[in-house]
């Protein structure tokens, strides 16, 4: 046995050659990693700048030269910029999302529930994970793709349903269907599923057993267990998935797209022409101009208005009139938002042509005039702020959750 | 109620079956009248002029250069803030970067496509002048890099998950040897999370080959054989939606070929999924 040079092994792990230049890059290192974090927090900060910039918000330029004005909210898009606003944009995104959350939530919270309280295992239920599991990763325009597929083209259409239903059926149905409000939130409702199963299914993991055992001891049902005591403590974990799904559907463009979501839209989809407060008859393309300028529509008028024609001449007209008017009329309407919300009717709605905002932003990006482009970075930070608002509560929950809840 | 909540589970199968139907049965008709040959290996993509030629490969190239574009900025820096975040950032600052971070993701593709065309690819067109390249306003550079950005957390949030996953005493095994802290990130814990990590690029790269708006916006609409990220070109998701914009009338092959567009795309998406869980099974070490 050769003896060890105990001096010489004390020496080399104290002061191993080339330490300084390795502390030197482990130190170092910090600098990149907090480097990347910023060129990642940076990007955030740039885009916000960048929009309110555009859109001439304070401080970038004077107080009050904003785009982003109550006249922005509550005008219709506009071939002239400068009376362009956003009002079918959010009116339709915000009935698109109640529309979207109405189907997925609960839908996504049974789902949910099933996969982690109920489901046994056996070979459907891996198909059922593995479907949930590739769904989160399908891109997005395939979700509209497929509601192109089905819900536009096959039941928007009522000669395309099987002939043993009632016309009045296929007729209401197809009403429903097709390119309009309802297919838009069925699609997105789809999109946004896996989120709210998966954060379901992690909220319902996250009780403990016990709270289980404790009520089926006292002979509670499992559905009793599970609606009312796992789901209360899993609700604040289920809110989080659903806030983010919603935020999610809220900027979604690509899928609407497909299913034909209008790029100009100057009527609200809570009125039908005809016995509407603001409404266009007939079918406007993206400059503002009637796609088939020789047709006319026929017209009953329900409230005193001004009608303007395509040619931009104005009319009065008065409740009870019957017009032919050429398309691309804009039937502005006297009458006030009570009103409007007196003709609110899910029926009518649902089944009605639609913009969001995202899209509205998107057909004012496409264009080359910078008037509008300060109206896309309008439309934008509106987005952004809801989208960044929505995110930011989510989050804050899950904080809140981490925090308060320990089993 | 037991029932009820199969169906809504089960729904999930339609959904994937109603896409994969769809996608399919349209495609079909499309194939019966383009060969599968021509789709594959012509090198034009006109659908819409009168003398039709459909050769996928111009969007396909368009969608790599974009993806590629991506890969490059997202993964160096997705990594970096990983192994910031797990092996050298306190508890605090991770949890406070972390869910800020994941906000880039959460920001509308839309809003990204407008930062691409009005603020990145302006600075880039500056930037590149004096080396002598005129970039065009609209090019696949600025909507990939753009769309690097927005995969940053994707890639950077589940690496980490894997990275902090990696058992405590491998690296304390690792300190004791006298490593450093970045020498174990790199020489251990990278090496043991090498699945999630695998897993957390494809992930991202699979999110940049599906993604719509910013490249419709800023990468340019023209279908061409895309060789340098400069150029502008169309990927499969902008053909789709710039052909959904318009008006198509039902039946036509013009509206069926967007659909063996989508059918490009979901066997794309598919097989980089099914990569990413082939890999991850196949490297995954069992602690």
């Amino acid at each position: 046995m050769t003896a060890i040079d105990v001096d010489r092994v004390r020496d080399i792990t104290a002061h191993p050659p080339g330490l300084g230049a390795r502390r030197f890059k482990d130190r170092s290192f910090i600098i990149w990693g907090i480097l990347a974090t910023i060129i990642g927090l940076g990007t955030l900060i740039a885009l916000v700048a960048e929009l309110m910039h555009d859109a001439h918000v304070w401080p970038f330029a004077a107080w009050g030269e904003s785009v982003i004005s109550p006249r922005f909210f509550f005008s219709f898009p506009s071939s002239e910029a400068s009376e362009a606003g956003i009002l079918s944009a959010w009116v339709g995104s915000i009935l698109v999302i109640v529309t979207t959350a109405l189907i997925a939530i609960p839908i996504g919270m049974l789902a949910g529930v099933y996969l982690e309280e109920y489901a046994p295992k056996n070979a459907v239920t891996s198909a059922i994970e593995i479907a949930v599991n590739n769904l989160a990763g399908v891109p997005s325009i395939l979700f509209g793709l497929m509601a192109l597929g089905i819900f536009v083209q096959v039941l928007g259409n009522p000669a395309r349903y099987p002939d043993f239903l009632p016309e009045g059926f296929r007729n209401g149905a197809a009403d429903l269907f097709g390119q309009s409000i309802f297919t838009a939130g069925i699609t997105l409702s789809l999109l946004i599923l896996p989120v709210i199963i998966v954060a379901t299914r992690e909220a319902v993991r996250g009780v403990p057993q016990e709270i289980r055992h404790a009520a089926l001891a006292v002979g509670a049902t499992k559905w009793q267990t599970t609606q009312h005591h796992v789901m209360p403590y899993a609700l604040p974990g289920v809110v989080t998935g659903v806030i983010i799904g919603i935020s999610r559907a809220l900027g979604e463009t690509a899928p609407l797209i497909m299913i034909g979501g209008l790029t100009f839209v100057a009527f609200l989809p809570v009125t039908r022409p005809g016995d509407a407060t603001f409404e266009t008859i007939g079918v406007l393309d993206e400059y503002g101009a009637p796609v088939t300028p020789d047709a006319t529509e026929r017209v009953t008028i329900t409230h005193d208005g001004v009608v303007v024609l395509p040619d931009f001449t104005e009319q009065q007209v008065h409740a009870g009139e019957v017009l032919d008017l050429p398309h691309g009329s804009t039937v502005q309407s006297t009458a006030t938002w009570g009103d409007a919300l007196a003709s609110w009717a899910p029926t009518h709605w649902l089944g009605q042509e639609f913009t969001v905002m995202p899209i509205q932003m998107f057909n004012w990006t496409s264009r080359p005039q910078a008037e509008f482009l300060e109206l896309a970075a309008a439309a934008g930070l509106v987005l952004l702020a809801i989208t960044l608002l929505l995110n930011g509560t989510a989050i804050w929950l899950r904080y809140r959750l981490r925090k308060s809840i320990k089993w | 109620m037991e029932g009820l909540l199969f169906v809504a589970a089960a729904l999930a199968i339609a959904i994937v079956l109603g896409i994969v139907y769809v996608v399919l049965s349209e495609s079909t008709k499309f194939f019966s009248h383009v060969s599968v040959v021509e789709f594959l290996t012509s090198t034009t993509w006109t659908p819409l002029f009168d003398n039709p030629q459909y050769g996928i490969a111009p969007l396909l190239s368009g969608t790599f250069m974009a993806t590629l574009v991506a890969l490059a900025v997202a993964v160096p820096l997705g990594l970096l803030v990983a192994i910031y975040l797990s092996e050298f950032a306190g508890s605090r600052t991770r949890e406070t970067i972390k869910p800020t971070l994941e906000l880039l993701a959460a920001v509308p593709t839309v809003v990204y496509g407008y930062f691409a065309l009005l603020f990145v690819t302006p600075l880039l067109q500056q930037w590149l002048r004096p080396f002598g390249i005129e970039l065009p306003s609209f090019n696949l550079l600025g909507a990939g890099l753009v769309m690097g950005l927005m995969i940053i957390p994707y890639i950077a949030s589940l690496s980490e998950d894997a990275m902090r996953a990696v058992p405590r005493s491998m690296r304390e095994g690792s300190f004791a040897m006298g490593a450093t802290r970045l020498e174990t990130a790199f020489r251990v814990v990278v090496p043991a999370a090498v699945s999630g990590v695998v897993g957390a690029v494809i992930l991202g790269m699979s999110r940049a080959i599906g993604e719509t708006m910013i490249v419709v916006v800023a990468g340019g609409q023209m279908p061409q054989m895309v060789t340098s990220p400069t150029q502008q070109g169309a990927t499969v998701t902008a053909f789709m939606a710039q052909v959904a914009l318009g008006d198509l009338p039902y039946g036509t092959l013009e509206y069926n070929s967007i659909f063996a567009a989508g059918l490009a795309l979901l066997v794309l998406t598919l097989m980089f999924n099914f990569i990413a869980f082939w890999l991850q099974r196949r490297f995954r070490e069992a602690y």
